[in-house]
């Protein structure tokens, strides 16, 4: 008899979140769990809750209920827009939040990073030199200084063009390939259904979907079979439009 | 630094000396005596051009010819009898002396100037010369009184006075027989007793006329620190205000503007440490910056190196105070550009106000001034300095504690603001 597979190990676990802006719900009991290695696109129209929801998971709000479990301890983050020192060289910012991090070697850190970011011939470049594909890879290597086992990635390719967006997605599969687990919010619905293991759609704060690209469109086959056979993005906008979105 | 340098020495610098044409009529070598004393005509004629720039001229055309292009502001005339006429006032034919003073009224301000410094050098002229006459007066005065010899058109008089008047008249009174005689003498002698007895106050009368008002001087707030230590202390306070001010500000919000804030205090720095380090990086260099220069101006004006814990001081903690401003203004703006302009536009109206000393301008204006600038930390900075720079200077101990104050309340907006950073 074959041995049943061993059940993935969960990275994180949200449950019951709920963050309120004075008397505007931002996030509604929102449910969700993330797999290591998983790669998880959070996705819903402007306002949904999405950024509310990842800076929580980041720890940089803190949700009015509900509770964050993270077996795996810390979580890196990547903000939109890169959180960098555009004056310094993308080695000084490496370096300079290795020590902040307190890595006991930061120069082994700063060459491991740019290792990993296939930037070691730009490190003395000013990072407002770089482009904004490489200053993005700079951003999130510097989220996964903290050794993270989740990466929380805030609208990663805003403002890239299709050769930078391409790369930096190479980028970040190879991450969820070591076993970090890449929880990232998009606009881009194609993006979302290429690069996404599962999906979580949210919209006024509420989860409308947990689960596949696949199984969304079973879901709106169901629920809006003229949708079934169009494009992604087609077939999530009529999916919204059921839902009352 | 140069700015704060400029400002520092421009509000010590006393207002130009305006150019005015000087044309003296009176012959050389004519002496000025009143009651008998002869003036220093060249020593007030030195006073006068020490006031004002002299511009000799040689004719009134000229003098005209120079008010009416403007290449002087004023023009002063010693008519050729001045000095005969200043002479006749101790005499028994005085004569009014007049001088001449012509203006140009299209600089207004300036020829305001011009007045109220001939009206100054006249008036203190007016009563020196005052002073003399009422003592030749009260010469003549004593002459009438006690009697003596008196000097007129070259012949001399014997002048027996009001008390031996008397005293004779009260010698031959017995001898005069009862009657209209003795009762008319008896008037004369009561008459010349009460001139005596009243012309003893006319001295001291025609002395408070010389000199009205007299001027007594009592310093009731500590004596003032010389001019040049209180330009230096304001240069030293604006080097300190910009340098501090405008890093801690724009380093604050440079945190903001490339979105660093939230990565930073994440778990790596606490807010409290990150605006604690800006405050003591604006500080640290502050200090740096206000020594160096004060040792620059070292080589232009004598500072009291004896008291350079004292400079330390008074650097560190208005230093302070200005960092504490400064996060509070990085705190509140978006980026550096705004945080920069923001501590500009704040930082030098408020200083250059804490400068306008009272009496300048109305009680009322002058009370919102000092709330204003009791509000914000360039008063108190500039008292700590001067105290720290001369022993003469304000209490440093008052403006410690002000100090102190103002680092508590900015601090505790500054962290307050520092909230408003986590939004995304």
């Amino acid at each position: 008899m074959a041995e049943a597979p061993a059940p993935a190990a969960t990275a994180l676990e949200a449950r019951g979140l709920v963050k309120r802006y004075g008397d505007r719900i931002a996030l509604r009991g929102i449910d969700f769990s993330a797999e290591a290695g998983d790669r998880l696109a959070v996705i819903g129209p402007n306002g949904a809750g999405k950024t509310t929801l990842l800076s929580i998971l980041a720890g940089i709000l803190q949700p009015d209920e509900g509770e964050i479990h993270l077996p795996r301890g810390e979580v890196g983050w990547v903000p939109q827009q890169a959180a960098l020192y555009r004056r310094l060289t993308a080695e000084e910012n490496l370096r300079l939040f290795a020590r902040l991090e307190g890595h006991e070697d930061p120069d082994a850190t700063v060459a491991e990073m740019l290792e990993l970011t296939g930037l070691e011939d730009r490190r003395h470049d000013q990072v407002a030199r770089l482009s904004g594909g490489n200053q993005q890879r700079i951003n999130i290597a510097i989220g996964l200084l903290a050794r993270p086992g989740v990466l929380l990635l805030d609208e990663p390719s805003v403002g890239l063009d299709p050769r930078q967006r391409a790369r930096l997605w190479d980028f970040v599969l190879a991450l969820a390939e070591r076993g970090t687990t890449v929880i990232f919010s998009t606009h881009n619905i194609q993006e979302a259904e290429r690069y996404g293991r599962g999906l979580l759609v949210i919209a006024d704060g509420e989860r409308l979907f947990d689960g596949s690209p696949a199984g969304l469109r079973e879901v709106v086959a169901a629920e809006a079979p003229e949708a079934a056979d169009r494009d992604f993005e087609t077939a999530f906008v009529a999916f919204l439009h059921h839902r009352g979105h | 630094m140069l700015i704060a340098i400029l400002v520092g020495f421009a509000i010590s610098r006393g207002p130009e000396k305006p150019r005015v044409a000087f044309l003296n009529e009176v012959p050389k070598d004519t002496s000025v005596s009143v009651g008998g004393d002869t003036l220093d005509v060249v020593n007030a004629r030195n006073q006068l051009c020490h006031r004002i720039d002299c511009i000799r001229v040689s004719s009134r055309k000229e003098a005209i010819d120079k008010v009416r292009s403007g290449d002087v502001l004023g023009a002063l005339v010693l008519p050729a009898n001045l000095a005969e006429k200043i002479n006749s006032l101790a005499s028994l034919t005085p004569e009014q002396p007049k001088v001449e003073v012509i203006v140009n009224e299209e600089d207004p301000l300036k020829a305001q100037i011009v007045d109220d410094r001939i009206s100054s050098l006249l008036t203190e002229a007016n009563l020196l010369i005052a002073r003399r006459v009422a003592r030749t007066g009260s010469d003549y005065l004593g002459l009438i009184l006690n009697g003596g010899h008196l000097n007129f058109l070259g012949q001399k008089f014997d002048v027996l006075g009001l008390r031996t008047s008397a005293r004779v008249l009260q010698a031959l009174r017995p001898a005069v027989p009862r009657g209209a005689l003795r009762q008319s003498l008896d008037e004369v002698v009561r008459f010349a007793t009460l001139a005596r007895d009243n012309l003893d106050l006319a001295g001291p009368l025609l002395n408070a006329v010389a000199e009205p008002i007299k001027v007594d001087k009592h310093v009731i707030n500590g004596s003032a620190p010389p001019l040049d230590i209180f330009a230096i202390s304001v240069a030293a306070t604006f080097t300190l205000m910009f340098v501090t001010l405008l890093l801690v500000s724009g380093s604050l919000a440079l945190e903001r503007e490339e979105n660093a804030f939230a990565r930073l205090t994440r778990g790596l720095v606490s807010r409290l440490e990150l605006l604690a380090e800006k405050v003591v990086l604006g500080v640290g260099v502050g200090l740096v910056v206000t020594v160096l220069m004060l040792a620059g101006l070292e080589l232009f004006v004598d500072l009291d190196w004896a008291r350079f814990g004292l400079w330390i001081v008074a650097i560190l903690a208005g230093g302070a105070a200005f960092a504490a401003a400064g996060a509070a203004i990085g705190a509140g703006a978006r980026e550096v550009r705004a945080a920069s302009l923001l501590a500009f536009m704040l930082a030098l109206p408020i200083a250059l106000l804490s400068l306008v000393p009272s009496g300048a301008v109305g009680p009322g204006l002058y009370d919102v001034i000092k709330v204003i600038a009791a509000l914000f930390p360039f008063k108190p900075a500039l008292d700590a300095m001067t105290a720290g720079l001369d022993e003469a200077g304000p209490s440093l101990g008052a403006a410690l504690l002000h100090l102190a104050i103002l680092i508590l309340a900015y601090g505790t907006l500054a962290r307050l603001a520092l909230r408003r950073f986590t939004a995304l």
